[in-house]
């Protein structure tokens, strides 16, 4: 049944996920919202299956597939906070092509639980996951946000304003999506990490940091520092904080796809 | 509909001609009170701006001698007047009124501030008395009409002039430009202009520097801020968020070296640049840098054409919406016009239906209450049957322009001039009722 809900969330991404292809190129006050609708319906769906999930009462998160439909609700999430605040759709861009890519991977089929079993502590897991994924849906929409400042400088610079609406936010308000987003994603990252960290250490009784997927976080971690530690430092924005953050991103995504890898984090031990 | 509209707008008379027409806000009441007491004017009033003197007009019997009221109340001649004046009536009038409220007649097309002009002038008239029913009914709708240009098309979006173009582009790096700090180099009247504009949006602080330091104290106290040598430029420059410069300087006085420094100092939060001097005083190498955003002198110029391009071609889409609109508002002033016309015949013969069954009750004496409901139903039967074909007849004409014919046809069949002339209050006051409905 909860897979059924979350097809009918995928339907309703679907929506925003044209919606992020056409909004560069033309731009449409109607469509954004009914994109926006369409996303808060998603959302309705997504959580409905989810809290079916959550209610069977296994640690059903340890699935690969029902942590990619968390973590895309979570960027979801994000991406609702950012538009009461901030009231633009334009970090859409990026969140909705992921949010629909990782929705339809964990659309597709069930994936059995396998985890839990090898696990003691397993309220160190779940805090490990979800402050994880907290960190990981920050990190995104600071990516998204980084790009958007890319394109919109380079709008400015450029000096041809023809449309008369713009789609995009000010410049300094598109910093400051991406900043507070950084900032914010910071210490669940740092949380998620540590908490990981103790899973690991009693589950296997040490951390080996030569395997994939603690070796990818760590790096994506240390990225994640030094673009937190730039931007307060000497303000770095546009074109630097944008590579930056292009790095911490492609780090996070090989650290996701570590998971295939890994043998500590590999859901299918055997 | 018996509207009428007379006047001079930017286009039809220069400004010499415009001056002497002018009607001070002061002098609105009284200008109302003359014109509704002119020969042929039923309801009228006045609008006066800089760009433009109207008077519009709804007339007693569709035509007044509006050109006779001007010459009198200026005291000008037809030759030294007529040539400028344009004059409407009925259905262009209200198209003229409507394009008028929705900013499409306006020197910079688009702008806001006529509606609000015209809504003054309407309340000042209405006050006096001089606008009423028709009037009343057109005004409304033609605000109506601005709502729904404004809303529908982009016709007033967008920026048209340098000062605010700058402060359009500040919006876009800043997004608010609550306090924000302002530097003016060089003090001319354009950068003038546009600090203002950009204080009246909220920007917090400004400096202004100046080769001769008097000028720019000068300058600075206008507005409240802050003097500083031109000596001080570069160390100063960096606490402002933009830079209005416009120096008389031969070469650029803003190099790539004072973008890096101001940007490392400001830890790279960035700099808008309103670069108006001739030539430029930021150089090209300096508006390359990431932070920096600057637009020259034609960067501006072309933003504005650009903009003004946008609007005209918004402003047709208004005008098809105004063509709907007129013809809507003529189609219901039809069947407003036949509401009287209806209700004077229905009462005209009704009361004929009353005068008879009193004669009969007289030759007959009382009768018994079968026999009053049998003579009830049988007249009232009669009458509503005779009644059928004018009406729908009325109703049907009243959607067609024919109207006033078939209105006037009826009326003078049944003879119902005379019979309102009789009970000219009460039926007065029904038609108003009628109107209003």
């Amino acid at each position: 049944m909860s897979l059924l809900w979350l097809r009918f969330a995928l339907a309703c991404y679907f929506i925003g996920l044209v919606y992020a292809f056409v909004a560069l190129s033309r731009t449409s006050d109607l469509f954004s919202r009914i994109a926006l609708h369409a996303a808060s319906l998603g959302m309705v769906f997504h959580f409905v299956s989810l809290t079916e999930l959550f209610l069977s009462g296994h640690l059903v998160w340890a699935s690969v597939h029902n942590g990619e439909s968390l973590l895309a609700f979570l960027c979801m999430s994000f991406f609702m906070l950012i538009y009461v605040i901030y009231q633009t759709t334009s970090p859409g861009v990026v969140v909705f092509p992921v949010v629909f890519f990782l929705t339809f991977v964990a659309a597709v089929d069930e994936q059995p639980v396998l985890l839990t079993q090898l696990v003691s502590h397993k309220g160190w897991l779940a805090a490990h996951i979800f402050l994880i994924f907290i960190g990981y849906a920050a990190l995104l929409v600071s990516f998204g946000a980084s790009l958007l400042y890319l394109l919109q400088e380079r709008r400015l610079k450029a000096k041809k304003s023809t449309s008369l609406i713009s789609f995009l936010p000010a410049l300094e308000v598109i910093d400051q999506i991406g900043y507070r987003s950084l900032l914010l994603g910071f210490p669940f990252m740092t949380l998620g990490l540590l908490t990981g960290s103790v899973v690991a250490i009693s589950t296997y009784g040490r951390l080996d940091f030569l395997d994939p997927k603690i070796l990818l976080s760590l790096l994506m971690w240390v990225v994640y520092m030094v673009m937190v530690f730039t931007r307060w430092n000497s303000g770095w924005r546009g074109r630097r904080a944008a590579v930056l953050a292009s790095f911490a991103f492609a780090a996070a995504v090989v650290a996701w796809a570590a998971n295939y890898f890994s043998t500590i984090h590999r859901f299918a031990a055997s | 509909m018996r509207f009428q509209l007379i006047g001079v707008n930017h286009k039809s008379a220069p400004l010499e001609v415009r001056e002497r027409l002018a009607i001070p806000e002061s002098r609105l009441p009284d200008t109302c009170r003359e014109l509704t007491a002119y020969p042929g004017i039923e309801e009228g009033m006045v609008i006066s701006t800089c760009n433009r003197v109207e008077i519009v007009t709804h007339t007693t019997n569709g035509s007044a001698d509006l050109r006779g009221f001007l010459h009198d109340h200026f005291h000008l001649t037809a030759d030294e007047l007529d040539a400028h004046l344009y004059e409407f009536r009925e259905k262009d009038a209200v198209r003229h009124l409507f394009r008028v409220a929705s900013s499409l007649d306006s020197m910079v097309v688009g702008e806001a501030q006529i509606l609000g002009q015209v809504k003054e002038a309407y309340a000042t008239a209405r006050a006096v008395g001089a606008v009423r029913g028709q009037l009343d009914q057109l005004f409304s709708r033609a605000f109506a009409v601005a709502k729904r240009v404004r809303s529908e098309t982009a016709v007033g979006s967008s920026s048209v002039s340098i000062a605010s173009v700058a402060v359009e582009l500040a919006k876009k790096i800043f997004g608010t430009l609550e306090g924000k700090t302002v530097f003016i180099i060089g003090a001319g009247k354009m950068s003038e202009l546009a600090a203002r504009h950009l204080m009246a949006h909220g920007c917090a602080s400004i400096f202004v520097s100046n080769r001769t330091y008097d000028r720019a104290i000068g300058l600075a106290q206008k507005f409240n801020g802050q003097a500083i040598k031109f000596d001080d430029l570069y160390n100063t420059c960096d606490r402002a968020d933009i830079v209005i410069t416009s120096t008389g300087a031969p070469h650029a006085i803003f190099r790539r070296e004072h973008g890096e420094q101001f940007l490392s100092r400001r830890k790279n939060r960035p700099m808008f640049f309103i670069d108006i001097a001739v030539p430029r005083d930021v150089s090209p190498e300096m508006a390359k840098l990431d932070g920096i955003f600057t637009y020259d002198i034609d960067d501006l110029q072309q933003a504005v054409s650009s903009h003004v391009a946008d609007r005209r071609k918004e402003a047709e889409l208004a005008e098809a919406i105004i063509t709907s609109e007129v013809a809507n508002f003529e189609a219901r002033l039809h069947t407003l016009d036949v509401v009287p016309t209806i209700v004077s015949l229905q009462d005209h013969l009704e009361t004929i239906r009353q005068a008879e069954i009193d004669r009969v009750r007289g030759r007959m004496g009382q009768l018994t209450p079968e026999q009053e409901m049998a003579v009830e139903a049988l007249t009232r039967g009669i009458i509503n049957k005779v009644m059928h074909t004018p009406i729908t007849t009325l109703k049907t004409a009243a959607k067609e322009s024919e109207a006033t014919t078939v209105v006037d046809v009826v009326r003078r069949l049944f003879n119902l001039h005379d019979k309102e002339k009789e009970s000219a209050e009460s039926t007065g006051k029904k038609n108003e009722v009628g109107t209003r409905q």
